[in-house]
């Protein structure tokens, strides 16, 4: 068996509060290849919070008895190990290109200094046009000098994908990549996506709280309820998932073509807060 | 099909009733016209839709018929009152609008209470606290919410305060901008129902905003879908149910909202 990609056994992160310990991560425990693996879940659930430790981004304490990427364990790395990883290898795309990009910046300038230590020159900014035509942005070159503010939407989060993918990461981090774009325009944007992780070989987390888009989108499921992983799902079988939280937000989801008299709502059960079992130590 | 303009007097069924709305910002070179020549009527107790992109006009339309946006042309009349540029106080009575975005709706220095008296405050209306407390039961809180601040409330509540907001007034019209875009689908699907049932129970007529073609399929009985600031097409919702759209645009609407379809992505248009 190859080794995968990414490991995760028993990821914990706790933030300190005035009023205790708040922990937002419980016992996350998955693994991962080169594939589309999307993690859903309702606001708060923990699924950015879980794939920025994966970063070394989040702010609250992380545990963990494995976190490991492509074999290596990116626990306890110094902050000169991170920057070696950190948009080179693993990179990440955020939600929404008004404020992520740095609005005061061209985007030809933004692109030369993701890749500033891989290209230099001539070729960073031959590197940087060729990116730009991989998201299938039509005029590059006045895109190339464009402000942030000059963009559209659409535009602005292929931008931000070209610069998350020019130094060729092995791992793509999406965190709601399209919820701030148009359906149609999500769709190309996604399409761009899939296209470039299938051909470069990388694997790609979505996050994601959109179960439709998620399963047709993706290859595998993770749906997090209160920092746990309630149930992995097959995206293909999203629809026939068996935990009763999975079924319970699909059901909510207003159906084009059966208008009902209610929409379902949702009933939590408080057993799905429960600790479920830790996943067995590997090593 | 752009509906051509209707040239029959407003009927009296009609509780809003737009003909020939033009919006256009800038001057000179600048100017562009964000909607064009826009009709639709929407009857009374009846929940109409505006569903398009950005940049659609969709939100501006709203924007004019809640008085927002002062300079338009064209005719807008609103329980068979022609609207003017600058609104009456009784205009607000009739007219109360929901914001797409309940974090950013709520003043975050005032109370729920504060929040919801204002309004009565500033028509005159006496016996806030019962009027307070009655709204907040109608749209299911509860007067244990009174005294809170909107930090303290998940974005479902607020978008609760806000919508007995703007039911204390005790309006004929309410109207909808994206109220459920940045909701989770569980606590979407909550303040739909409660959507439905206020209309039910207190007469409303509705008019949503809304980029989700199965947000308004659930919610609306006719729908108008727009395009860089013109209407294409006006359907009922048999008509979306069916899936029986014939503006090209509103066939690929439909398409992009069944999810992610690699083949069909590649067969998709500018419009």
């Amino acid at each position: 068996m190859t080794m995968p990609l990414l490991q995760v056994e028993n990821l914990n992160i706790r933030f300190d509060t005035p009023t205790g310990v708040s922990h937002v991560v419980r016992n996350m425990s998955f693994s991962m290849g080169r594939e589309k693996l999307a993690i859903v879940g309702e606001s708060g659930s923990g699924k950015s919070q879980s794939v920025r430790a994966i970063l070394g981004l989040t702010p609250g304490k992380v545990t963990a008895d494995r976190l490991d990427f492509d074999g290596k364990s990116l626990l306890g790395l110094t902050a000169a190990q991170w920057r070696a990883i950190r948009g080179k290898r693993i990179a990440m795309v955020m939600q929404d290109p008004k404020y992520s990009l740095n609005p005061v910046m061209r985007i030809g300038d933004q692109l030369l200094e993701a890749c500033r230590d891989r290209y230099r020159g001539k070729e960073a900014k031959a590197r940087s046009m060729e990116m730009l035509e991989a998201v299938r942005i039509r005029d590059p070159e006045r895109v190339y000098l464009a402000w942030p503010h000059e963009l559209s939407g659409g535009m602005g989060q292929r931008a931000m994908i070209a610069m998350m993918l020019i130094t060729e990461p092995e791992l793509l981090i999406a965190d709601e990549p399209t919820s701030a774009l148009d359906v149609t325009v999500r769709l190309q944007v996604l399409a761009i996506l899939d296209d470039l992780v299938r051909k470069r070989d990388m694997g790609l987390i979505f996050i994601s709280h959109d179960l439709n888009l998620v399963a047709s989108f993706c290859d595998r499921v993770l749906v997090m309820y209160a920092g746990q992983i309630m149930e992995e799902v097959n995206a293909k079988h999203l629809h026939q998932a068996q935990h009763p939280y999975t079924k319970g937000l699909l059901a909510c989801l207003p159906e084009l073509g059966k208008p009902m008299e209610a929409l379902r709502t949702l009933a939590r059960d408080p057993a799905w807060k429960k600790p479920l079992p830790q996943h067995p130590v590997t090593r | 099909m752009i509906p051509a303009n209707d040239p029959r007097a407003i009927d009296d069924d009609a509780m809003i009733a737009v003909r020939d709305l033009t919006v256009s910002f800038g001057t000179g070179k600048q100017e562009v016209a964000a909607v064009k020549q826009v009709s639709f009527q929407v009857d009374k107790g009846e929940s109409f839709g505006l569903v398009g992109e950005s940049g659609s006009g969709k939100s501006t339309v709203l924007r004019v018929l809640a008085g927002l946006n002062p300079t338009w042309q064209g005719k807008v009349v609103i329980a068979r009152h022609s609207l003017a540029a600058r609104r009456g106080k009784n205009f607000f009575k009739t007219v109360q609008m929901v914001f797409q975005d309940p974090y950013g709706s709520l003043h975050p220095k005032h109370t729920v209470d504060r929040i919801l008296s204002e309004p009565l405050a500033v028509h005159g209306i006496k016996d806030a606290e019962s009027k307070v407390r009655a709204v907040l039961d109608q749209v299911q809180l509860g007067s244990s919410f009174r005294f809170r601040y909107p930090h303290q409330l998940s974005g479902g509540q607020r978008q609760r305060v806000a919508i007995a907001r703007a039911l204390i007034l005790r309006p004929q019209v309410v109207l909808l901008d994206e109220p459920t875009s940045a909701l989770d689908v569980s606590i979407q699907a909550e303040i739909l129902n409660l959507l439905a049932e206020l209309r039910r129970d207190l007469g409303l007529t509705y008019l949503l905003v809304s980029h989700d073609l199965a947000v308004v399929g659930q919610m609306c009985s006719r729908l108008a879908l727009m395009r860089k600031g013109e209407i294409v097409e006006l359907a009922d919702a048999a008509q979306l149910a069916a899936g029986n759209l014939t503006h090209p645009y509103s066939r690929q609407l439909l398409v992009a909202s069944k999810g992610y379809d690699r083949a069909a992505i590649d067969a998709f248009a500018d419009f």
